[in-house]
């Protein structure tokens, strides 16, 4: 019950929205309904705690331990976006005048994405799955191109044009699947429904699930962002408000990977082979070196950290490419840490941007001196993202680094190889950003929004040193799920 | 009752309505004029209608002739009218820029159907009898839509290859899988439709920044500039 009913309250939130989501007003609806959908979510965890996995609707929505960490992540962010983009959008309201008209859609489209993770998470029929990462894509476009300037169109028509082909795949994929399910589980909506799919699949076809898991990886990795099929992603990091960089990074890419996920341990049981595993691992070493050496020829912070993005994303695929308790444990703690600091990476960022009016990097400097507070925060985030101590990627990258010796150690050169580029890409940076000598600011910005940047930052730090015991129990779980 | 057309007959209408639609698919490939291209869309659509209507006399199953209608009445019909009078309000004239001439484009299709075929092959053997082939057909209808795609300049017939893809999807869904479950269905519909309102916004957008809408325009993004 639970479930349905925090779909149809991240879902209210889109008309609502859409007629009321402007100006001072506008914000807070925002800030209210992601409050409602996040005090939800803990519901939902509380639910699970004490009745296992949770399904709603004869089964079409279900909740296990995997859907439950993400759902929960996807309820932090989406409070700390509303919180964060309450001052934030503020501001990009007066720097662009957008109209009122501009401002709901803002917050409609926001909402629409954010529902449609919820959905996509939840749902257990994974025609549904596709159905909610189509509407997440359709949803972004838009806010993309919120700018209606040459660049942001561009970055939009690619983002949809890309996405919608790795889309129209993925839907390929999706209805192999329910081909090879129908001899198994007979017609109609029960032969789409994962958790049936789960119990029978070792009586699946395996030439039609391993033909399907191909397209269902090209067409959902696009959205991931796995290399080659990226070239979308910078851009649409780059031209879309901060805010929505954050989510894109922090949600979509962390729920298309989910999604994979889903269809590798259906593909895993009825081949009876590693082909899927095998694939992850080499295209997330592939994204890990190529993301890394872009990310040092790039002069512009949004398309930097956007590049980081699909390093991180090619990482958390090697460790479930890596597969066994150890690097499935430590793929979704860096999941987890790495939505949490990369969203506060983007929140720092769009402020400094908003501030020097530019997001060259060679204008973005000096900041610790004018602004010690957004110094402070750029500064923490991007420690956490590059993996320092005691920050959870640091664990995490450890415990994948380890697993990588134990089961594939050629792969372990080629992963620090990554990492060591990464790193050296933005450090020097870091270090020119809060360091250099300082520019005069271009737009007067009041400060504001950093509590949120330093409750996720908090989360980070806390994940790294100690983790819960019930979420612990939950990753255990996901192992299970995954093997 | 006795059924007014046998199985063999209702069989082999199926069949020839997937030979015209990968015979559509090639027109759309070869297809220079914008409104040629919409209306080949159109016809593509209701072949996609009529198919899903021969699989539910097929299976009598009283939900396919939901998504025959919808089918006909958004991808037959609405989608292309809108097409049309985008085209009209927009102006766009004269023939699509193609970045390879039509001969190689075709000869490259014929090699993607053979590909397709041959990848659809080893399925074969657990179809029910009666959708043999029906996969390669929607697989090779696929893969031209997404040639056509990537060898056309402009916007509208990019959007066009988009639709067509998106036929070839329903198309493999209906006949070679006797349907997907029609809540599947309704939300794959419903977001190809707000799929084609956004990109219609757009080409708006489009042409107000750039005054044209040939996407060579939109080529600015790259690495290094």
């Amino acid at each position: 019950m639970i479930l349905l009913w925090l779909l149809v309250v991240v879902a209210l939130g889109i008309p609502v929205l859409a007629f009321l989501g402007d100006g001072r007003r506008g914000r807070w609806i925002f800030m209210t309904i992601n409050f409602a959908v996040f005090l939800l979510s803990l519901l939902a965890a509380w639910e699970f705690l004490r009745h296992g996995p949770l399904t709603a609707l004869a089964d079409e929505l279900r909740m296990d331990a995997l859907s439950l960490i993400l759902v929960l992540l996807n309820g932090v962010i989406g409070l700390t976006t509303a919180w964060f983009s309450a001052s934030y959008w503020q501001q990009e309201v007066e720097h662009h005048h957008f109209s009122k008209g501009r401002q709901r859609l803002y917050h409609a489209m926001f909402q629409s994405f954010l529902a449609t993770m919820f959905l996509a998470l939840l749902s257990n029929n994974m025609g549904i799955l596709w159905v909610a990462l189509e509407g997440a894509t359709l949803s972004t476009v838009l806010l993309v191109s919120l700018q209606r300037s040459g660049e942001s169109l561009e970055a939009a028509w690619k983002y949809f044009i890309l996405c919608g082909v790795g889309l129209a795949m993925a839907l390929f994929g999706t209805i192999l699947l329910y081909f090879a399910a129908q001899p198994v589980l007979g017609d109609g909506a029960k032969a789409l429904l994962w958790s049936a799919l789960h119990q029978h699949a070792s009586q699946l076809n395996g030439t039609v699930l391993t033909l399907a898991f191909v397209f269902v990886f090209v067409g959902y990795g696009t959205k991931v962002g796995f290399a080659p099929l990226n070239t979308w992603l910078p851009d649409a990091h780059a031209a879309g408000p901060s805010t929505v960089s954050a989510v894109l990074s922090g949600l979509l890419l962390n729920v298309a990977l989910y999604a994979i996920l889903r269809f590798k341990s259906l593909t895993d049981a009825a081949s009876g082979t590693d082909f899927a595993a095998h694939l992850l691992l080499a295209f997330g070493l592939l994204s890990l070196l190529l993301a890394a050496f872009s990310m040092l020829r790039q002069h512009d912070v949004k398309r930097l950290f956007a590049y980081s993005s699909v390093e991180h994303m090619g990482l958390i695929a090697i460790a479930f490419g890596l597969g066994g308790p150890l690097a499935i444990f430590a793929g979704v703690l860096h999941m987890m840490g790495h939505s949490l600091a990369k969203s506060s990476v983007f929140f720092s960022v769009g402020r400094a941007v908003q501030e020097a009016d530019s997001r060259e990097l060679k204008d973005l400097r000096g900041i610790l001196k004018l602004r010690p507070t957004l110094g402070w925060s750029l500064l923490l985030s991007i420690l956490a993202i590059v993996g320092m101590p005691p920050g959870s990627l640091f664990l995490s990258e450890f415990l994948i680094v380890v697993a990588s010796i134990q089961r594939a150690w050629f792969t372990t050169p080629l992963l620090l190889l990554g990492l060591g580029i990464a790193f050296a890409a933005i450090f020097p940076r870091l270090l020119h950003m809060l360091l250099g000598e300082p520019r005069t600011p271009q737009v007067l910005v009041r400060a504001g929004g950093f509590s949120p940047i330093f409750l996720q930052l908090f989360a980070v730090l806390l994940l790294g040193v100690w983790i819960p015991a019930a979420l612990a129990g939950w990753m255990h779980n996901v192992v299970g799920i995954l093997q | 009752m006795r059924p007014f057309l046998d199985l063999f007959s209702l069989l082999s209408i199926l069949k020839f309505l997937a030979a015209w639609m990968l015979l559509l698919s090639f027109a759309l490939l070869a297809q220079r004029r914008l409104l040629s291209l919409i209306h080949l869309l159109a016809w593509q659509g209701i072949t996609l209608a009529l198919s899903t209507a021969m699989v539910a006399v097929l299976t009598g199953d009283r939900l396919l002739w939901v998504s025959a209608t919808l089918t006909l009445s958004l991808k037959g019909l609405l989608i292309p009218f809108l097409l049309h009078r985008l085209l009209r309000r927009l102006q766009v004239r004269g023939d699509v820029e193609m970045s390879l001439n039509v001969a190689s484009v075709q000869l490259l299709g014929i090699v993607l159907v053979i590909f397709a075929f041959a990848l659809a092959a080893p399925l074969a053997g657990s179809l029910p009898a009666a959708t043999h082939g029906m996969l390669g057909i929607a697989l090779a209808a696929f893969l031209l839509a997404f040639l056509m795609m990537i060898t056309r300049r402009k916007a509208i017939s990019e959007v066009v290859g988009f639709l067509a893809m998106d036929n070839a999807l329903f198309f493999g869904a209906t006949s070679a899988t006797l349907g997907m479950p029609l809540i599947v269905e309704l939300g794959i519909a419903l977001d190809a439709l707000i799929a084609f309102l956004i990109l219609g916004v757009f080409f708006f957008h489009i042409r107000e920044s750039f005054e044209s809408l040939d996407l060579h325009w939109l080529e600015h993004l790259r690495e290094n500039q």
